[in-house]
This record gives structure tokens, sequence and C-alpha cells, in this order.
């Protein structure tokens, strides 16, 4: 087992590494060759040649491909230093073109939103959409099932910035202002508004997702309900709920747990609709503004995160995995 | 156990009794009926099925796919679906009619008074519990232990159905059990709270020959050491000369013949029972024809065929003049515990076999 994570881990580094390796070269190699010096865009408007050859030296931008990326990937664990003035601490990564702020920083400010935003959807949308899927399941074609089902298909439909926008104008802006003024309050400075002012995005973000997982859960439990095992179980004696509950919903829940894992490690990075139906700056708006303003240094940052993110996922949804399946072989 | 009847007159094969009356034997199954509605017609699956059974007698039911077998074991243990199913006639087992008994009754003697063994171990098996834990949760059920009292129940069952170093294999997960190794854990879980029904549907078909012996031999065992009364539910004419001491032989979900392993095997007075012989192998090379499958194929159970449901594939059902085609045949006894389902008068059908068939068997 501790081979296996370990392998997993040297596996994620490897995947990590590569995915900065074509990032930077993405950002500030392939504008060089496209006529574009990235330089420029630091060097604020109509800058003078000699001034956007200073801002180069100054970035590393007129050394070899190969010494700035060591620069880049040395700076993340050692820090980096800048000049005078400008020295970034590690973990650096580089500082913002537009406020001068370390990279590391602006997204560690915007990561609280992300969490707050993925775990409390999370933890909603797992609950209700695996509770009605399993009762979906069990009377298939009931008016349960066929409400419940239609209104999945409604949920996996509406885009976020729908339902969010309807939520807001009803409850925000509209008739029944149960949720006035929203913005983001940080769990360690005040629980209860942290989660008076997430309801409503938490529940039109699982209002999406329950809808999968309710669809997921019934077709997964639709299926182990015809298992053999499932009738040995019921040969045995044991009553219903103990069938259903401990033999058909133990195998049907598995591959929900690995959809899980990968949404919220995707959801971390990329919640982007929804922190700008909600204007919730996290780090998925941190990119959407830096790829506006060209910052390049926060897009290649936001981007090593979101997929640092969900290569974390990844490996965690594979130990789960092997847990919880004991077919799996870890070797 | 003998595969010949026992002489005396409590056990073998009576005639069935009245419906409603009280039953005098371990197990009666009368007049059973069991229905499933489907979009495309009522699907009559068992159709007026009578048989007894008393503990410590093996009674083997046979007959092609489809023919009700498995629907019968299912009935009796209680595993239809209600709502999707309609049954009439009774079932009683030790004194408790169980058709008519309720849902949660029923329940729990599943598992604790009759048992099944289910055709392939492996996927009859939860592959995310460990064969341990499978075997105590059948004991706990029925019995207020420990876990650790109910660990210990697995270990000991593990070991009286044969699987070595079970103190360790009590911990693996099925798929690390081999074929006949699960079919042995199946087998002890069914007899965890030492039932005295014991279903087998196909126990051996998933499993390789030299395998089949031993948990047929297993099987006798059990039956030896619990005293109980066994179905067994198969298509391998074998495996019932091994173990059986009554069989029925169904056909579109009624009982063509029903009587001892000697009556039916080596006096069969049915045609499909011919059929089914016919097409059976000898190892023994002592077969001088080729094999004779029987034609044609059996038919859907919504549109069963009017009066004998077996006419459109018998070869001796023009000799009854149409009356095949009108007249359901009953069960009737033709000696003593042998029961025939046929329009054929008694004599020409023994000397249609004698002349004509057992020649080729």
């Amino acid at each position: 087992m501790l081979r296996y994570v370990v392998r997993r881990l040297i596996g994620a580094v490897f995947v990590l590494w590569l995915i900065s390796l074509i990032t930077f070269w993405l950002f500030f190699t392939l504008p060089n060759i496209l006529g574009a010096n990235p330089a420029v865009l630091f060097a604020g408007r109509s800058p003078s040649p000699a001034i956007v050859a200073a801002v180069s030296h100054h970035l590393g931008l007129d050394q070899p491909f190969w010494t700035q990326y060591w620069h880049f990937l040395s700076g993340i664990f050692v820090g980096r230093d800048f000049g005078p003035g400008q020295n970034c601490p590690a973990p650096c990564l580089g500082f913002s073109f537009i406020n001068g702020q370390p990279v590391w920083q602006e997204i560690l400010s915007d990561l609280p939103v992300d969490i707050s935003l993925a775990v409390g959807a999370a933890i909603l949308w797992l609950v209700a959409g695996v509770s009605i899927g399993i009762l979906s399941a069990l009377r298939p074609r009931s008016v349960f099932d066929r409400t419940a089902m239609g209104i999945a298909l409604a949920g996996v439909s509406l885009p976020i910035y729908f339902t969010g926008l309807l939520a807001l104008s009803i409850f925000t802006f509209g008739p029944i202002q149960i949720f006035p003024n929203l913005h983001f309050v940080p769990f360690t400075q005040n629980p209860l508004s942290w989660a008076r002012n997430l309801i409503l995005p938490w529940s039109c973000l699982a209002f999406l997702y329950a809808a999968l997982y309710a669809r997921l859960t019934r077709a997964q439990m639709l299926e182990t309900m015809t298992e053999d095992y499932i009738r040995t179980a019921r040969a045995k004696g044991l009553p219903e709920r103990r069938v259903i509950f401990k033999h058909a919903l133990r195998s049907a829940i598995t591959p929900i747990v690995t959809i899980f894992g990968l949404d919220i490690g995707i959801l971390l990075g990329s919640a982007v609709l929804t922190e700008q139906t909600f204007s919730m700056t996290g780090i998925g708006r941190l990119a959407i503004q830096s790829i506006g303003s060209r910052d390049l240094p926060v897009v290649l940052g936001v981007t090593l995160f979101a997929a640092f993110f969900v290569v974390i996922a990844n490996i965690i949804v594979d130990i789960a995995y092997a847990y919880l399946d004991p077919r799996v072989q870890y070797s | 156990m003998s595969n010949t009847p026992e002489p005396t007159a409590d056990y073998g094969v009576t005639a069935p009794v009245a419906a409603g009356e009280a039953p005098s034997k371990f197990l009666e199954v009368r007049d059973l009926q069991v229905q499933f509605p489907t979009d495309d017609g009522l699907v009559r699956a068992v159709d007026g099925l009578s048989f007894s059974l008393e503990r410590g007698r093996t009674l083997a039911i046979v007959g092609e796919s489809g023919s009700g077998k498995s629907v019968t074991s299912l009935a009796i243990m209680g595993l239809h679906n209600r709502r999707r199913t309609r049954m009439n006639g009774e079932i009683w087992l030790d004194g408790t009619e169980l058709i008519s008994a309720s849902q949660d009754d029923v329940r729990q003697m599943r598992g604790d008074r009759m048992a099944l063994i289910f055709q392939d171990p492996l996927s009859s098996l939860h592959p995310f519990y460990t064969v341990g834990a499978q075997i105590g949760e059948a004991y706990r059920v029925h019995n207020d232990v420990s876990k650790a009292k109910a660990r210990e129940r697995a270990v000991e069952l593990l070991r009286l159905v044969g699987i070595p170093e079970p103190q360790r294999r009590v911990d693996d997960y099925p798929h690390q059990f081999s074929g006949g190794m699960r079919q042995r854990a199946m087998i002890a879980m069914a007899v965890s709270c030492n039932p005295s029904l014991l279903i087998a549907d196909e126990p051996t078909t998933a499993l390789d020959v030299t395998v089949q012996a031993q948990i047929l031999e297993l099987m006798k065992d059990m039956q030896r050491e619990f005293d109980s009364a066994i179905i067994l539910i198969t298509h391998d004419l074998g495996v019932v000369a091994e173990i059986a001491d009554d069989v029925v032989v169904m056909y579109a979900g009624r009982a063509m013949e029903y009587g001892s392993v000697a009556d039916v095997f080596y006096e069969p007075e049915h045609p499909y029972t011919w059929g089914l012989l016919s097409s059976v192998t000898r190892l023994d090379g002592a077969r001088t024809e080729r094999l004779q499958p029987i034609a044609g194929n059996p038919p859907s159970l919504i549109n069963v065929p009017p009066g004998c449901p077996f006419h459109p594939r018998c070869r001796f059902g023009a000799l009854n003049g149409g009356k095949e085609r009108e007249v359901v045949p009953a069960l009737e006894e033709s000696s003593p515990g042998h029961f025939v389902a046929c329009h054929l008068p008694v004599d020409e059908r023994r000397r249609i076999f004698r002349d004509e068939v057992a020649t080729s068997l």
C-alpha cells in the first residue's frame, strides 16, 4: 500500500513538473516567438526600446529558456530575488505585472473563497444527490422517481449563471430578500456570517451537481439491485433496509466516490462561473481578470494551482478506490 | 444416503393432498402457480405444481431452461418481488404456509429454516466483504450473538465445509477463493443456521467436473449433519442419479413426471422424460446411437400450447387422436408413487418405452 502511494506521488510530481514546463513555455516564450515581448506588458504604456530591454533584463527574459525556467522552478522551492526591495520568498511564483503583489499571496488570499464554495456545496450535493438517487432507484417509475428525475434533468441542463441569477433576483434583490448584500466573509472571521453569505451559491452549485449525482446514483443502484449477491443477501433473511444500505449501496457508491473526488478537485480551481455570478473573487475569477489584463505571472500561477488540485484529487481518489474495492491490486 | 427410495410409507412420493388440508409432510407444495404480468402478457412460469418432501431426503427438479425450476425455488424462499408476481397455491414448510404468510415472517425463516445455494458462487458473493463477514452476517441475522462469536462460527463452518486453514481464509475476499472454494463458502453460509430445507439451484453448473463431485459429496455430508431436506434444481441428469431420491420432471411450468429416481430413470413413462434421457451422453460408451436432442424449442410461457404443453414436440402426440391439443393431461398415478401427466394409455406408453426408446438409451 505504501509503495503504491509513493509511486502515485512520484507520478503526480512528474505530471506537475510537465505542466509547469509547458505553461511556462506557453506564457513566457511563445509570445516572443510570435513577436510579442512579455516585458512590454510589464513596462507600461508605449515604452521606449531601452525601457523594454531593461525590463526584459530585470525579469530575466533576455536569458536562454532553460535558465529562465530554472529560475522560475527553483523560485517555487527556495524563493527568488528580483533586486533590491523585490525579494520573493519561497514559494515564489513571481510578481503580478499589474499590482506588483507576489502571485502566491494573490492566490492564497482568494483560495478561501474556493475552498468554502467547493466544500459546502459538495456536502450538500452529495447528501441530496445520493439520497434522491437511492429513493428513485427503490421505486423506479413511481411519481417520486419521475418528478425527481425531471427536476434532475433541469438541474443538469441549467447553467449556474441561470439558476444563480434567478436565485439572486429572488432572494437578494427580489421580493424575498433573505440574503441581501452578499459578500464573502472568511470563516475565521465570523462563521455564521460566512455560512449566511454562502448559502445561495452553495445551493445553486449543489443543485447542478446533485442533479448529476442523483441520476448517477439511481443508475448505479438499479444496476446493483439486480446483482446475484443482492439476491444472496435477501436469501440470508436480511431485513430489506440492510440489503439496500449495507449490500447494494456499498457497491453503488464506489464509482460515485471516484467522481466526487475529481469534481471537488476541478471545482477548486475553476468555479469561475459561480464566483462571477455571485461576485466572489476566488482563483477562477482571478484567472479571468489576469487573462484580461495579460498579467502573465498570475495566469501561470493560477494554472499551476488548478492543475495541482486536480492531480491531488486524482491521487486521493485512486487511494480511496483501492481501499473501497478490495479487488484492486496496489502493485 | 442410498439412491433407492425407502420402502416405508412415510417416505417417498405420495398423491398430492387436497388444498387447505393440514400437511403431513415436512415440505408440501400444492398446486403452486407463479405468474408475472408483463407488457407482452401474463408469463405463467409455474402452473399447478405439486410435490412433497421429507427431512433427510433429496428431491431433484429437472427440466430445460425456462421450465420453471428456479422460479419454483425462489417462490419457496419468498424471493419473488411481490409487487411484480402473482402467486397461488400453498407451500407448507414444517406446518407454516408460506404464500399467505407475511413478508417479514418469511424473511425470518429465510436463511434460518430454509437456505438457498446459488449457481454462480462468484457473482453470488458480495465482492467487497470478506467471506467470513458474509457467513457471520447470515448467522447473526438469526442469532443474537456478538461479531466475535459470529466470526468463530464462520471459521467453524469453513472448517466443516473443508476449507483449509479456515482461521486465515475467513478474512479473505471472495475473489481470493477458487471456484470450488467459493461454492464451499456459499454452502457454509447456507448451513450457518442449520436449515432444515436446503435448496440448491444448479450448485455445480459453474464448477469444473472434478470439483462438482466434491461439492455433491459435501452436500450429502451437510444433509447427514443437519438432517435437511434438499431440493436440487438441475438439468444435469448425472447429478440427479448421484444424489436424489425423488425426481420432478418439469416442462412449461408443470410436472410431467414425478416419482422415485428408480421409476423416472429406469421406467420413465413420459415422452418428454424419454427425450431428456436420450439427450444425455454416457461415459461408458454403452450408447450405440447418436444423441437424440428433443426436436423444437421450449414453449413461450406467455402462449403455452393448448392441451398438453409438450404436444408440439411430442413424437407420439398424434396417437391421441387430437385430445392432446384440447385437454391438459392430469398428473395421474400410473403405479404406486409414480405420477405421469400423459394422454397415452399406460400400457401403450410402457410398450413404446420398452420397444422403441429403451433400446437406444
